[in-house]
């Protein structure tokens, strides 16, 4: 293969099989960007936060309201999955949980913890 | 092979910082879980005990150093013009520092 003869290319992402490590590898890539847009919005809360009663208090208000309580949700989901997918990838490193069924199984654990997790949390702000 | 296109450094950087983040997030959660900071005073007082503004001031360094790897990665993966990507990581790159020096200010700058 050369640039004159790049060879085969299928790249439909609707019709390549994925299986389950791959839907985690995405999500945790994704959950990844997620969490870098919200490293300028994570400062300026804590900036608020102690400047003193007045900002405390407007981060109180702010997440009464229903937009950046769903905001929360997302940001809580793409955490928790970055966090759990990020320590299978650290164990997988270390070798550990690194044949087929076992990494299959803990994929498909991670990418479901952390949905559930984001669930409870859902739940918890009604 | 020069040192830098091998990738061990940011390898080792990214998996580095990615344990003490998660020790810290752990951390940090449970501690607001169990304790719930529902006033300034306290929330305040909290952060600023010398511990805490230093593990946190480290863990602003861990997720500035684990973000950098992390997004230079996916712009190097999907950004294949030369120009757009350089530019796009010098912009990714300036923000990060920009990031970490405004944590720096909240958290020493009275």
């Amino acid at each position: 293969m050369n640039k004159t003869n790049p060879g085969p290319r299928y790249l439909d992402l609707l019709r390549i099989k994925m299986p389950v490590g791959a839907v985690t590898s995405i999500a945790h890539r994704l959950s990844g960007v997620l969490l870098f847009f919200g490293i300028p919005v994570l400062i300026w809360l804590l900036d608020l936060s102690l400047r003193g009663p007045e900002g405390f208090a407007r981060i109180q208000a702010m997440f009464d309201g229903s937009l950046v309580r769903l905001g929360s949700v997302l940001v809580i989901w793409a955490l928790v999955h970055h966090l759990l997918a990020g320590i299978r990838f650290l164990l997988l490193d270390l070798h550990l949980g690194i044949g087929l069924q076992a990494a299959r199984a803990s994929a498909l654990a991670v990418t479901v913890s952390a949905i559930v997790i984001t669930l409870v949390y859902g739940v918890s702000l009604l | 092979m020069s040192a830098g296109s091998r990738g061990l450094g940011a390898w080792l950087v990214q998996r580095f910082s990615a344990v003490y983040l998660a020790f810290f997030v752990v951390y940090f959660a449970v501690s607001i879980a169990i304790c719930k900071p529902g006033d300034f005073e306290t929330w305040h007082h909290w952060i600023m005990t010398p511990a805490m503004n230093i593990a946190m001031s480290l863990f602003f360094i861990a997720l500035a150093a684990h973000a950098w790897v992390g997004v230079r990665d996916v712009v190097i993966d999907y950004v294949h013009s030369t120009a757009l990507r350089v530019g796009l990581l010098a912009i990714i790159g300036a923000a990060l520092l920009a990031c970490l020096l405004w944590a720096g200010r909240v958290l020493w700058v009275s």
